[in-house]
């Protein structure tokens, strides 16, 4: 076993842990809103995530159309798996928190349909590596990433022709927007194990698809000498 | 009577003189030689019109409008049923390139790849606004529809709308050929790469259809859509051909 990889999961469980009791115990109790508010702080960490490892997935897709480094395409594979998960996370701590707030789970507001678009767009990705085969995978899915990163513009644009209800940016909003220090305090925990965490994930995926990659390499090595049975 | 000695005329050049095909004359034979087939079997046309008939008549029968609503809806149902019915068209586009590995014997050549794929591109606009043409008459007659707003808009967004359609239709075909159940693949990938699009197509039409709301900002933005893809499409495709 990797022994950086091992501190490295260590240090991300003690992250999780101490923001877990920020969120539950430490952070104060919302005005208005209650205990319900503390969604907050799995819902906007899971966004961040999601949305720098999408922006991760196109760098490493712009590499490997520029170099064709297999570890450029593992690394875009692991950025677009995690940012799914992470998206999803999102798209479901959403309605569960707008249901008793807003009274409502799902408006086509710009925020809430660009998040939703985003993660059909990398869905659709995930499938088409899943459904092409052999080396033109890595080739097919890096265009795909290009378009896709394309597209969230004019998604983002063109969205905002519908009503928004989501609510404003909180940090850095106008004046009148800003957090209670302590809620501020154990957001930015969370974030930054929530980061950890996703790092860790993407770490173990990118890990996987290497000694994949290798294996088929070998494998191909293999038949090519003659040394299995092709039964 | 003898036969007349041969006498070379002039000393014989043996070097070869060979006239590569332009940029233009390339785009133009995949055009006319796609547009000939289409031609010939009608295969993707007629699928396309029935399909988009099927779809009408469906649309009203499941929602059964008063004209009121039927105003409101149609803007989004016409371009459902466009947006489904090119993907027959869109598929056929590029299967028939694979009988006699057609295409693997364009990848060898020196032709341009872009000269393949704009080709192409018109060539599926072409058929797409044929199929328009048809239905959206089919479209006035089932749901009792007259434009309130400018005739221009709508006339700008069909064909600014059927570009963005086509472009990113004909760029996912060619890559969905290259996976396993292409026809499958297709609408997966277009989809959703297409939703904003089809959301400005759908506010432009929708605001031409009951005479309220704005035209010029999202028909900019959809001419910008437009520009921006068909940029991305030519920039990439020659990397999708040539895909291993």
């Amino acid at each position: 076993m990797n022994k950086k990889l091992v501190f490295f999961a260590l240090v991300t469980l003690g992250l999780l842990l101490y923001a877990l009791i920020q969120s539950l115990y430490d952070a104060p109790h919302e005005e208005t809103m209650g205990d319900i508010q503390r969604i907050f702080y799995y819902h906007v960490p899971s966004a961040f995530v999601a949305f720098a490892f999408f922006f991760a997935n196109l760098l490493a897709s712009l590499v490997y159309l520029k170099n064709r480094s297999p570890a450029a395409d593992s690394f875009a594979l692991a950025t677009a798996e995690v940012g799914v998960v992470f998206c999803t996370i999102v798209l479901i701590t959403g309605p569960l928190w707008a249901k008793p707030v807003w009274g409502i789970w799902w408006t086509w507001d710009a925020r809430l349909t660009s998040t939703l678009l985003l993660w059909l767009i990398y869905v659709s990705y995930l499938i088409l590596r899943r459904f092409s085969s052999g080396g033109q995978t890595p080739v097919l899915a890096a265009v795909l990433s290009v378009f896709g990163s394309v597209d969230v513009v004019f998604v983002y644009m063109s969205i905002r022709w519908f009503r928004t209800q989501h609510p404003q940016p909180v940090i850095g909003g106008g004046e009148g927007s800003g957090l209670n220090p302590a809620m501020g305090y154990a957001l930015l925990a969370n974030v930054v194990a929530f980061f950890a965490f996703s790092a860790l994930l993407v770490w173990l995926r990118y890990r996987l698809e290497r000694s994949r990659q290798q294996l088929d390499e070998l494998h191909a090595l293999a038949a090519e000498r003659g040394s299995i049975n092709a039964s | 009577m003898s036969s007349p000695e041969w006498k070379p005329i002039a000393k014989p050049s043996y070097a070869p003189v060979v006239v590569y095909p332009t940029f233009l004359q390339t785009l133009l034979s995949n055009l006319f030689k796609d547009l000939r087939l289409e031609w010939r079997s009608k295969d993707a046309i007629n699928a396309m019109l029935f399909f988009a008939l099927l779809v009408a008549v469906i649309f009203s029968f499941a929602f059964a409008p008063t004209p009121e609503e039927a105003r409101q809806m149609v803007g989004g149902l016409v371009w459902v049923a466009v947006l489904f019915a090119s993907i027959v068209a869109l598929n056929q586009s590029w299967a028939r390139e694979l009988r006699n590995q057609a295409l693997d014997a364009y990848r060898i050549s020196r032709a341009s790849p872009n000269a393949l794929f704009l080709g192409k591109a018109i060539g599926n606009f072409i058929f797409v606004s044929a199929l328009e043409l048809v239905i959206a008459p089919l479209f006035i007659v089932f749901f009792n529809l007259r434009a309130l707003g400018s005739t221009t808009a709508l006339i700008l967004v069909f064909v600014a709308g059927t570009w963005a359609i086509v472009i990113n239709g004909t760029f996912f075909g060619a890559m969905s050929l290259r996976t396993r159940s292409r026809e499958l693949m297709l609408p997966l990938l277009l989809f959703p790469i297409s939703i904003p699009a089809l959301v400005l197509m759908v506010n432009v039409t929708t605001a031409v259809l009951t005479g309220e709301g704005a035209t010029r900002r999202p028909l900019d933005l959809l001419i910008v859509y437009d520009i921006v893809f068909t940029t991305v499409c030519l920039l990439l495709f020659e990397t999708v051909l040539h895909a291993e």
